[in-house]
């Protein structure tokens, strides 16, 4: 068993179209370099020398990982990852 | 309050009033309420209109563009006719037309730091269908400030979010999102594209959740962030708390005036 990730729409083209991609277990911080060892680009673009980047937000299961321990937060085996950017689109124009 | 309903109100509202967590009492709150729209799109039009069928005494909509052919595939409150008319006198006479009862005003001014406060000071609850994050951070930060909650939602591609604030009693959106992305400034529908009928199922929940605000049925989606994926027909919601530190609702915020 591993984490599950789930990547975010506009990060796909990184993941080969894949919404959902596994990473080792680990804190947030090696979550992200797992992925970015597979998906080469995809840790640069959630994070910035170690800190996940402020428009990015990231949930273990249901809670943000701010609110936990941020970047050092564990992961084990069978969590899910959301990474979820904000949107804005109110379908206007 | 003033239970007095006409019989066509009867015979309007009948299905609604029936319902035991609304019943006349709710009616009446709906009736008294004022709700405050911003924008009148994809989001906006259905909103709109299920808050003017279901009878909301005064509506406000506020958009300041045109609507153009390419909108119709989503903003359900226009028509072919109307290309070109501005978005909020064609979802006045839209919504006008299904419920002649609700007060409802257009409203054409861009919504900006300068007035903003004064555009939703009359209003209960503010419903956030706007495109852009500059506005959406003015609009929470306004409602914070000024005590109103807030319907929050949002859709790009397959992805919808829908928050409901309710200040002092939890988060804001500067809470969930702190930072807008740089890449931001392109109106996402056009960059990445929406269904109409994806864009009305949020659009629907936030009319859902002003009538459960104004008439106290059920539990408001505070503190949370519903994210609905229309392609997998999968709602989650992660936890959505109070950010002590943030800029507007922290407990040393910086932001006290709208827009600065
Ligand atoms: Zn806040």
């Amino acid at each position: 068993m591993a984490v599950k990730v789930r990547i975010p729409t506009p990060l796909q083209k990184l993941t080969q179209g894949r919404e959902e991609v596994e990473a080792k277990a680990g804190s947030v911080v090696d979550v992200i370099s797992d992925l970015d060892a597979q998906f080469p680009g995809l840790g640069e673009r959630i994070s910035e020398n170690g800190k996940v980047r402020r428009f990015v937000n990231i949930y273990l299961n249901e809670e943000d990982i701010r609110f936990l321990q941020a970047e050092q937060t564990a992961v084990k085996d069978g969590d899910e990852v959301s990474i979820i950017p904000a949107i804005a689109g109110g379908s206007s124009r | 309050m003033n239970m007095e309903f006409t019989p066509d109100q009867l015979q309007r509202y009948h299905r609604q009033m029936i319902l035991r967590e609304l019943g006349a009492a709710g009616q009446q709150k709906i009736s008294d309420a004022k709700v405050f729209i911003a924008g009148a799109g994809g989001l906006g039009s259905p909103a709109g209109y299920y808050l003017a069928a279901a009878g909301i005494g005064t509506l406000a909509i506020a958009d300041n563009d045109l609507v153009e052919l390419s909108n119709l595939q989503r903003q359900i409150a226009h028509n072919t006719e109307r290309i070109g008319m501005l978005k909020s006198d064609s979802a006045q006479s839209t919504f006008k037309a299904l419920n002649p009862e609700v007060n409802i005003i257009s409203i054409t001014q861009r919504i900006i730091a300068e007035n903003v406060a004064e555009l939703i000071r009359d209003f209960d609850i503010v419903v956030d269908c706007t495109d852009n994050f500059a506005v959406r951070y003015l609009l929470n930060d306004a409602c914070v400030l000024m005590n109103k909650p807030l319907v929050s939602g949002a859709v790009a591609g397959f992805k919808g979010h829908l928050t409901t604030i309710i200040p002092g009693q939890g988060h804001c959106f500067r809470c969930i999102f702190e930072e807008m992305p740089p890449d931001a400034e392109e109106p996402s529908c056009r960059q990445a594209g929406v269904l109409g009928a994806f864009a009305g199922v949020i659009g629907a929940m936030q009319a859902m959740e002003v009538l459960k605000l104004v008439t106290g049925a059920g539990e408001p989606l505070k503190n949370t962030l519903l994210i609905y994926d229309g392609l997998k027909s999968e709602f989650r919601r992660v936890n959505a708390p109070r950010n002590k530190d943030c800029p507007v609702c922290g407990d040393d915020p910086y932001i006290t005036i709208p827009g600065c």
